[in-house]
């Protein structure tokens, strides 16, 4: 399949190795990755501070730029969440949004695949971004496909499931209340004894890679699709 | 309802410092947390019941006005009277002239956060009269004029030693144990005696049915049920949202409410009263303080179906972290993010709205389904309308700029790569490297590794 990559601005320009990977991935099992060059951003930020008009405007400009695609993959859920759930409530409708994927629910769901094929020796442990969960809604699909990697060893994170604090430009506005949240989700990482946390959001990775390191942990952040794209 | 004195992130900060309250907050929210997700998984039915508990409450909203009118009619049948209060201080007004008119120095209290709202305690000592509160927690923080931190676990920033300290200098002189149970015994023994010299007690109310005029107060303590039914007099006051249409209604909310808030199955005490019988007063005081506003925005009226159980707060990452006081208003944690600016105008609680990390926790746990991330997007687009800075504007629309072509965006990508260090010396970034490390821009963007391969 003709699968065009939306790189989403966080990861083109913060996390080209996830974007990388993506194509990684993809190419090896047989699909063609394309990139259409106009894209940049696709809004959320703009939505979630409080500036729906600039963000209806970057929809819009998100499905100009991707109209002709069959599917869309982005190796970000909360991008994904974004133009699938709340592009409708900007009043940005179109059956673009339908086959738009982030890239572990395009794989297991759609593509049906549950091995693609990856060797990753290592103790990894996975934290599920909060718009995976309750926006995209990802399902099992990440873990599905982390039990299939050769050599890795999934570790149990505690409280999983609790937000890293990110948020966005929450992360800045209410930097106190997002640090406190990021040393929490840090001393649970650091109960397990994962050599990797990994995610499906650059942005998150962004939040506990900067806790992780402050800290002097040795546990890295890593994007999912870099440990689909090992081997 | 009081604007909060001061914004989120400086109240947030002081709150944060304080090491033992977090413990205490995580502590007691996990308790409840795990309760609650234990006893919902019982059920077969629960994501029916939180469908019936929304459409129920949409409808109670869209019709409002008529139901309003039925409930009125079917109190007054009952042979109580129905007041009409356009806002707190007209409900305050009508209450003290209840409590003179029958002579009453002291009124005994059900917990009840619509006479919080109010602030119904303050403009009764206004006149004379004393507002005893009679929730365990309740009492403690009246006693020590401290405030609620939690809808439903008021005292929840408080330990036991610290409530012996107190009962010892006030209601229990000598008292040395911190037994929960002796301390329950100090307060029993304390409040029979207004209990059983009260005139006049004060409620508010979970629900009021329409059809039959009937009020309901959910409790665990069984203290309200003492003030509902010892004193000759009761005045409820009830927000002109908490009503449902029929007596069967009662049936989803009261398998919501207990199950969403202590996380038990049924709670220790319901009680629900119609009227008033002979030698008996019941004075209904209808609240409308800003809710009728409320319900004229269609996306913001949701905050309206809330019905006050606390699941958003204990699982909210913020709330569990900062406590219920950062938020500065007796609605505190995501529910009270949504409902305390639209109740006292986004301009007087612009950073509210700002409070959240948009996790979408609390909207899974909703037992009426309220879409709080939806209702904060849509007053945070309010807030930013009314109350953001010149240089926050300008910056989205920068922002929004770069990204609307694939050139100038590239040139932002360089620009904040060469920009990056010293941005991060110059302090410029603090908010962020303050407490983490910030991720060097690397050198090739991924559409140049692209390009060139």
């Amino acid at each position: 399949v003709r699968i065009a990559l939306f790189a989403t601005c966080v990861g083109d320009t913060l996390f080209p190795e996830a974007a990388r990977a993506t194509v990684t991935v993809l190419e090896r099992l047989g699909h063609e990755v394309v990139f259409p060059q106009e894209q940049t951003c696709c809004g959320q930020m703009h939505l979630n501070s409080g500036y729906p008009d600039e963000a209806a405007r970057l929809a819009r400009r998100f499905v100009d730029t991707f109209a002709h695609c069959e599917l869309v993959v982005a190796p970000s859920s909360s991008c994904v969440g974004a133009i699938r759930e709340l592009y409708p409530r900007l009043g940005v409708v179109d059956p673009l949004l339908h086959r738009v994927f982030e890239l572990s629910e395009l794989l297991v769901h759609r593509l049906r695949i549950d091995d693609v094929g990856a060797t990753f020796p290592h103790r990894v442990a996975y934290h599920p971004t909060c718009h995976s969960l309750r926006v995209t809604r990802v399902g099992d699909a990440p873990l599905t496909l982390l039990h299939r990697v050769r050599g890795l060893e999934f570790v149990e994170l505690p409280r999983a499931q609790e937000c890293c604090g990110f948020g966005g430009t929450f992360s800045l506005k209410n930097a106190d209340t997002s640090s406190a949240m990021l040393a929490d989700k840090c001393s649970s990482i650091e109960e397990t004894s994962a050599e990797f946390c990994a995610a499906l959001d650059g942005s998150c990775l962004l939040q506990i890679g900067g806790g992780l390191s402050r800290s002097g942990s040795r546990v890295q952040p890593i994007h999912l699709a870099q440990i689909l794209a090992a081997r | 309802v009081r604007a909060p004195p001061e914004s989120f992130p400086v109240a947030a900060r002081r709150e944060l410092a304080d090491i033992q309250l977090r413990t205490n907050l995580r502590r007691a929210t996990d308790t409840i947390r795990d309760k609650r997700a234990h006893v919902i998984a019982e059920l077969p039915d629960w994501e029916e019941l939180r469908e019936a508990g929304r459409a129920i409450k949409a409808d109670v909203l869209a019709r409002l006005d008529e139901y309003l009118l039925e409930f009125e009619a079917a109190v007054h049948a009952a042979g109580g009277h129905v007041h009409w209060a356009r806002n707190g201080a007209e409900a305050c007004a009508i209450v003290t002239k209840v409590a003179r008119a029958h002579g009453a120095a002291e009124v005994v209290k059900v917990k009840s956060l619509t006479t919080d709202e109010i602030e119904l305690n303050a403009a009764l000592a206004a006149d004379g009269i004393r507002a005893l509160e009679t929730d365990f927690a309740e009492l403690i923080l009246q006693l020590d004029g401290d405030w609620p931190s939690h809808i439903l676990v008021p005292a929840i920033h408080r330990n036991r030693s610290e409530i012996r300290d107190l009962f010892a200098r006030t209601i229990a002189p000598g008292i040395a144990s911190d037994d929960p149970r002796d301390l329950a015994e100090a307060a029993r023994l304390y409040l029979r005696e207004h209990f059983l010299a009260a005139k006049v007690g004060v409620s508010g109310a979970n629900f009021g049915v329409a059809e039959t005029g009937t009020l309901v107060v959910v409790e665990s303590e069984g203290n309200g049920r003492m003030c509902t039914t010892l004193p000759p007099v009761l005045v409820t006051v009830l927000g002109i949202e908490k009503l449902v249409p029929n007596f069967a209604d009662l049936e989803v909310f009261l398998q919501l409410l207990p199950r969403s808030s202590t996380g038990e199955r049924m709670n220790p005490y319901t009680s629900l009263w119609t009227g008033a019988s002979e030698g008996q007063e019941l004075h209904v005081v209808l609240l409308d303080n800003g809710r009728t506003r409320v319900l004229a925005d269609p996306v913001g009226r949701d905050a309206l179906h809330c019905i006050r159980c606390s699941a958003c707060l204990n699982v909210c990452p913020v709330y569990t972290r900062t406590g219920g006081h950062a938020y500065g208003s007796v609605y505190p944690g995501p529910i009270g993010a949504i409902l305390t600016p639209q109740l006292v105008g986004i301009e007087n609680a612009a950073s509210l709205p700002f409070a959240s990390s948009l996790c979408g926790a609390c909207y899974e746990v909703c037992p009426v389904k309220i879409d709080i991330p939806s209702v904060l997007l849509h007053l945070r687009a309010a807030a930013v309308r009314a109350k953001a800075s010149r240089i926050e504007r300008l910056a989205m629309r920068a922002a929004a700029r770069t990204f609307s072509g694939r050139r100038r965006f590239m040139l932002a990508q360089r620009l904040g790569r060469l920009a990056q260090p010293l941005a991060t010396r110059s302090g410029l970034l603090r908010a962020w490297t303050g407490t983490r490390e910030l991720k060097r821009i690397p050198r090739q963007p991924f559409r140049n590794w692209w390009t060139d391969r």
